[in-house]
């Protein structure tokens, strides 16, 4: 049995460093205006998806008397905004972009190499034979009773493992990587696309958001599953190898 | 003996060499300074990765009338807690005056320096865009422009072949900049008009700046001053970077 490949391993760390200050940055971000939308735009003074009620700025409320733009009181209107709100977006936009760079340019080698390197094909996808019912089944028990084998210092996942995985590097990371394109001006203007895919910014933003929340709770199952494989064997085969 | 042979390998090192020290030679006067701060280092590479690999003029999504929505007005004069009370009060006096004594004055690297007063900036061939402006804090909101393209009014002045970068200055006393990338954009305008009428006061009256390639805080509301110049200007303190905030907007 051989361990983790080197590459695989330093593109784990540095991901792995680069997702912990995206999720700390983002949550800065979305405290500041902890309100989604669904569609082209959303603010303050058009209905929310729903809010979050993360920050001082939630419902915050502080905003001069509204006055419509057209002689239709139920068209748009404009409000000045009085309320000193929450807003570290200074650091935490500039924090969230410096590491989005190191989570698209390792992420974009660490795809390419385990596409032509046969890392994907022999590790990650799960085989015809594993997507069979009764393997799913078997595996998706042993798991419910919390029988997790013991880590074997490399890469022989099981089909759930793989699927997780699968999971999180073809369907998650590219998801997250593209909504966050689609709230760039300067991007979509170069790429209208994006926007008719997501539906417009605010429909972006929202599902960046669920994104994060998908890979949130993949990142908690993962170090649930290390600690229960043997914590300290997983941590050395995924740092100095076997 | 020695070899005076040019193997590829060497070419291709020296190439590679003499393009790295081109970039470095060049690249310092046309970026923002970083102050050594790894965040605006960061800006910085995201500034140079957009001007490298986006196409150039792209136009951003112009909506329809239909898509109007409400328009939150922040960090407007009459609110702010950096404005002086001599500064509201000249405003205000322009404001009762219609904005009749208001001028727009256009400096630095230009053939001629002028002022223009409104009623010149609404002679210009006017664009009207509905585009959407999205703010930093992460609300967005549709309303349409009405104004005069700046690469006219730059045009009118004589711009000259060295500038490099456009500084705007308001009357609530910010200091901006942009590059003349985003400054001869066609969408980038001088507005005065807001959703088919006068730009209110909330929103920048009587003439504020529209980059739509960038975030909001980037479309300076106020404007009464604009210099050409040939080299980076920061704005100093009362600039983004040194307020800790990235210069450049274009994610």
């Amino acid at each position: 049995m051989t361990g983790h490949a080197r590459w695989v391993r330093i593109c784990h760390w540095i991901l792995t460093a680069s997702l912990l200050t995206l999720a700390f940055s983002g949550i800065e971000i979305l405290m500041v205006h902890p309100r989604l939308y669904w569609g082209d735009a959303g603010n303050d003074l058009t209905p929310a998806l729903f809010e979050l009620p993360i920050s001082r700025n939630y419902r915050h409320g502080g905003f001069e008397k509204a006055t419509p733009f057209f002689s239709n009181a139920a068209g748009p209107t404009s409000a000045t905004r009085t309320y000193e709100i929450f807003n570290q977006n200074g650091w935490g936009r500039s924090l969230h972009f410096l590491a989005a760079w190191w989570l698209v340019l390792p992420g974009a080698m660490y795809l390419v190499g385990g596409l032509f390197g046969g890392h994907f094909r022999s590790h990650i996808w799960p085989t015809a034979k594993e997507l069979a019912p009764d393997s799913i089944w078997g595996d998706l028990r042993n798991h419910l009773r919390l029988r997790i084998p013991q880590a074997s210092g490399g890469p022989n996942y099981g089909v759930l493992q793989k699927a997780a995985y699968s999971f999180v590097i073809f369907v998650a990371a590219p998801l997250i990587v593209l909504t966050g394109l689609t709230m760039s001006p300067a991007v979509t203007a170069a790429y209208p696309f994006l926007l008719r895919l997501f539906g417009g910014y605010g429909s972006a933003r929202t599902i960046h958001f669920f994104a994060f929340v998908a890979l949130l709770l993949f990142v908690i199952a993962h170090v649930v599953m290390v600690v229960k494989s043997g914590f300290k064997r997983q941590l050395q085969a995924m740092t100095v190898g076997e | 003996m020695k070899s005076t042979l040019i193997t590829r390998r060497r070419a291709i090192i020296a190439g590679v060499a003499s393009l790295g020290g081109l970039a470095l030679a060049r690249y310092p006067k046309n970026l923002p300074p970083t102050y050594g701060n790894l965040l605006r280092m960061g800006d910085t590479f995201t500034y140079a990765a957009q001007r490298t690999l986006l196409p150039g003029q792209a136009l951003v999504r112009e909506y329809s009338l239909a898509d109007l929505t409400s328009f939150p007005a922040t960090g407007t004069i009459d609110t702010s807690g950096f404005v002086t009370p001599a500064m509201l009060d000249a405003y205000r006096q322009l404001q009762n005056g219609g904005f009749a004594d208001w001028r727009l004055s256009v400096e630095g690297l230009v053939a001629t320096p002028r002022t223009f007063s409104l009623g010149e900036l609404k002679q210009f061939q006017a664009r009207t865009q509905i585009t959407r402006h999205t703010c930093e804090e992460g609300w967005t909101a549709i309303g349409q422009w009405t104004g005069v393209p700046l690469s006219l009014v730059l045009a009118a002045a004589g711009i000259q072949p060295s500038a490099r970068f456009v500084v705007f200055y308001s009357l609530d006393d910010w200091v901006d900049s942009i590059d003349l990338l985003d400054a001869l954009h066609p969408q980038t305008i001088l507005a005065y008009g807001m959703n088919g009428r006068d730009l209110p006061m909330q929103h920048g009256a009587p003439v504020r700046l529209r980059v739509e390639k960038q975030m909001g805080y980037k479309s300076m509301k106020y404007l009464h001053r604009i210099v050409v110049t040939d080299e980076f200007d920061d704005g100093g303190e009362k600039g983004n970077i040194q307020n800790g905030w990235a210069w450049y907007t274009g994610i």
